[in-house]
């Protein structure tokens, strides 16, 4: 639906109908070298049609570049609108927080760059402010961490408004990692931006190749291999299991729980050593292009994945066990962090985050994307969002992920395909294409313009992390400080995924 | 309870020697044989320019290679190929042999690290994080992570430096005591390439504050991490 940019509001309500498809995504695009003017896109989830409706305003170049805010009606759109506030001086008029998001102190004020005008590696050097959020009155005080941490753990900046030991407010600064990727993938390739794709994230590698590659070849008719998909599948799926095996352990390291911490890591070693007996890489970097995988799983791999999963699922399951027998343990997760349901609604959260609040959303289910609609596995979820909720939808996930890698390998074994990747041919440029994949933190959206010589025009990533950050804000108040590390590793959400 | 004495006391031994050949499949070292016809397609194919061509051969600079096997696919003549052995830390290459050994011979010596992420894409933080897991059991060799770089020997650095990062990099540099170390964990840090330069990126971390050695990988695996703080460690003793 295309709207003009005064009308942005009106039609975001009628396409969100109430919150029941919420808002995936919301970014700008420059499209004045090919005759357009700036445009805003929003992606709602249309779990019915199993697609994302999209909705445009678009501005001839000349204009002044304000709209009607969405935020106050689609609270989802905050930290959207500060991104196009940052990234393409767009002004979302009565938006309630319109500090800086991803440009922080070094970059100049009206710096915009991901206009079409600014190169890529214009080096811009100025100051603006960036106020931190904080409380006071009387006996308040702020704590300050970051962003170079205690641990080995990626940078941002907590700034925490204390009333004695409870966490009276948290402002989170993020985008530290900020690499400038989406200016940096424009004018290459689909093929040649692989290998930044890979890199975007490591912990969600194979979610945000996945997506991008499915975001390509909707632009072409060639079908993907069928024994492609299946490896894909694999992928994915490996990677939610080293992820949340891994997460599990390192949830416990919040409360000094060392026996478990170390199963944990032990278990998700031995998940990324067969990560790399699959693709030769320890994230499973190299494996999947645009059209197919680049490599086989052949029946000895097969079979030692078969033999690694079964006692990495039996050590996990006594970890688990250990982890409920301690009442001190569980009296630390229970009613800790509280997400309600209400508020993951409005926030439009997405992965194990939602789902610990009660929102069955996953994108495996909802979107069906690849052939996840012929295996059998249940969407886990809790209703008590917190820490042990989160806790449980992990483990329950770490069942179900093996099951569907058990599918997989035996579908594998039957299937005598030998064609891994097919040629795309040419690319359908100037349309708007996305790709949707469910990462170990829920799914994972690209969207994808190419220009008329088939380059990538504007390319944004919306990884799962996302939605998710801004809730974690709201899980810590009234909760003590000790219990932050807690809390922040219950959500376990990535930084380089949501600064790109 | 029961439960987990059981696993205290049932689990065996889970530490395991440092190994620096991976999987059959893992794309380490590049080996280039004599079908070599020096093309050069292999360095146009290199996205991050990590590859030349030096009288008529290919010349790798690890410190910017991110392994990805566009090279190896691109080679007609196929001369080119990945073997499954890392590639170890830049002060090391003459002697990597002897220095694997004399890591798990020598005791008596320490080095307390503090890492800093200056834009990393995480995946060198959750190798360095495996570092200590039980399996490659870093602190066997004298070696532990600090929470301050006030406690720290050495920063090990990982990503490009960011615009966002950068002063955070330099204050973390000027509260470290002398004797000081810099090490350049991956090919983001070591060779500044992976992401071409952007409005975003300083630059390498060498670009910043001066680097004593730098580990090759995309990421580095463990293991190599794990020689070239062995290696680190030996350095520090010198400078001491």
């Amino acid at each position: 639906m295309l709207v003009k940019p005064e009308n942005l509001r009106g039609a975001a309500n009628i396409c969100s109908d109430g919150g029941r498809r919420p808002l995936a995504a919301m970014f700008g695009a420059d499209e004045t070298q090919r005759g357009g003017g700036l445009a805003i896109y929003c992606l709602f989830y249309n779990a019915q049609k199993r697609d994302l409706d999209v909705l445009k305003a678009d501005y001839p170049s000349a204009r002044p570049r304000n709209y009607p805010s969405l935020t106050p009606l689609l609270p989802a759109a905050a930290w959207y609108e500060r991104e196009l506030h940052d990234m393409f001086g767009f002004i979302p008029e009565g938006h309630p927080d319109l500090r800086p998001l991803v440009l922080h102190e070094s970059f100049p004020e009206g710096f915009h760059p991901l206009r079409k005008e600014v190169a890529v590696d214009c080096q811009c050097h100025g100051h603006r402010e960036y106020e931190m959020m904080t409380s006071s009155g009387e006996g308040l005080f702020e704590v300050p961490v970051g962003p170079i941490h205690a641990g080995i753990i990626e940078p941002g900046h907590f700034r925490f408004s204390q009333a004695g030991e409870a966490m009276l407010q948290l402002d989170a600064k993020l985008f530290f990692t900020h690499r400038g990727l989406e200016k940096a993938l424009e004018g290459k390739t689909p093929l040649e931006a692989m290998t930044i794709i890979e890199r975007i994230c490591g912990a969600c590698s194979v979610a945000n190749t996945l997506s991008f590659c499915q975001a390509v070849e909707k632009l072409s008719e060639a079908k993907v291999p069928y024994r492609a998909w299946l490896i894909r599948t694999l992928a994915l799926e490996m990677e939610r299991l080293y992820n949340h095996v891994g997460d599990t352990g390192n949830i416990c390291a919040g409360v000094g729980f060392s026996p478990v911490i170390s199963m944990g890591a032990r278990m998700k070693e031995y998940l990324q050593q067969l990560n790399e007996l699959i693709a030769g890489n320890r994230f499973l970097r190299g494996l999947i292009i645009p059209g197919g995988v680049t490599m086989d799983v052949e029946e000895k791999q097969l079979e030692e994945i078969l033999n690694v999963l079964k006692e990495v699922e039996g050590v996990y399951a006594d970890m688990v066990h250990i982890m409920w027998e301690q009442a001190n343990f569980v009296n630390r997760i229970r009613t800790t962090g509280i997400v309600r349901e209400s508020t993951a609604f409005d926030l439009a959260m997405v992965g194990v985050g939602a789902r610990a609040s009660g929102m069955a959303r996953d994108s495996r289910k909802d979107m069906g994307f690849g052939i996840y609609d012929e295996f059998d596995f249940d969407v886990v979820t809790e209703t008590t969002g917190d820490v042990e909720a989160r806790i449980k939808v992990r483990v329950g996930e770490v069942r179900e992920s093996l099951k569907i890698v058990r599918q997989v390998i035996s579908k594998l074994r039957r299937n005598a395909e030998v064609e891994l990747a097919v040629d795309l041919g040419q690319l359908r440029t100037l349309e708007g294409s996305w790709g949707i994949s469910e990462s170990p933190r829920g799914d994972n959206i690209h969207w994808l313009m190419l220009d008329a010589e088939g380059r990538i025009d504007r390319s944004f990533i919306r990884s799962a992390s996302y939605p998710n950050w801004p809730a974690l804000t709201v899980a810590v108040q009234g909760d003590i400080i000790p219990d932050f590390p807690l809390i922040n590793k219950s959500f376990e959400l990535c930084y380089a995924c949501i600064d790109r | 309870m029961l439960k987990l004495l059981e696993a205290i006391f049932a689990g065996k031994c889970a530490t395991e020697n440092i190994d620096n050949t991976g999987h059959p499949h893992m794309r380490g070292q590049l080996q280039c044989n004599g079908a070599c016809n020096g093309c050069g397609a292999c360095a146009a194919a290199c996205p991050v320019k990590a590859l030349s061509i030096v009288a008529g051969k290919p010349s790798i600079d690890y410190k910017k290679c991110i392994f990805c096997g566009k090279c190896v696919e691109a080679c007609a003549a196929k001369a080119l190929s990945h073997s499954n052995k890392e590639v170890l830390a830049e002060i090391l290459v003459e002697s990597q042999a002897e220095v694997c050994e004399a890591v798990t011979a020598k005791l008596g010596r320490s080095l307390h690290v503090r890492h800093v992420d200056a834009g990393s894409c995480n995946a060198c933080d959750f190798e360095m994080g495996a570092t200590s897991n039980p399996v490659y059991d870093l602190h066997r060799y004298g070696i532990a992570f600090v929470a301050s770089p006030r406690h720290a020997d050495m920063i090990m650095v990982t990503g490009v430096v960011t615009r966002n990062l950068e002063q955070a990099l330099h204050m973390t540099y000027a509260a470290m005591p002398e004797p000081r170390l810099v090490m350049a964990c991956g090919a983001c840090a070591a060779g500044g390439a992976t992401y071409g330069s952007t409005y975003a990126i300083v630059g390498k971390v060498s670009d910043v504050v001066p680097v004593d050695i730098a580990v090759p990988g995309c990421p580095p695996r463990p293991s190599a991490m794990i020689v070239a703080l062995c290696a680190a460690a030996d350095m520090l003793k010198e400078k001491i």
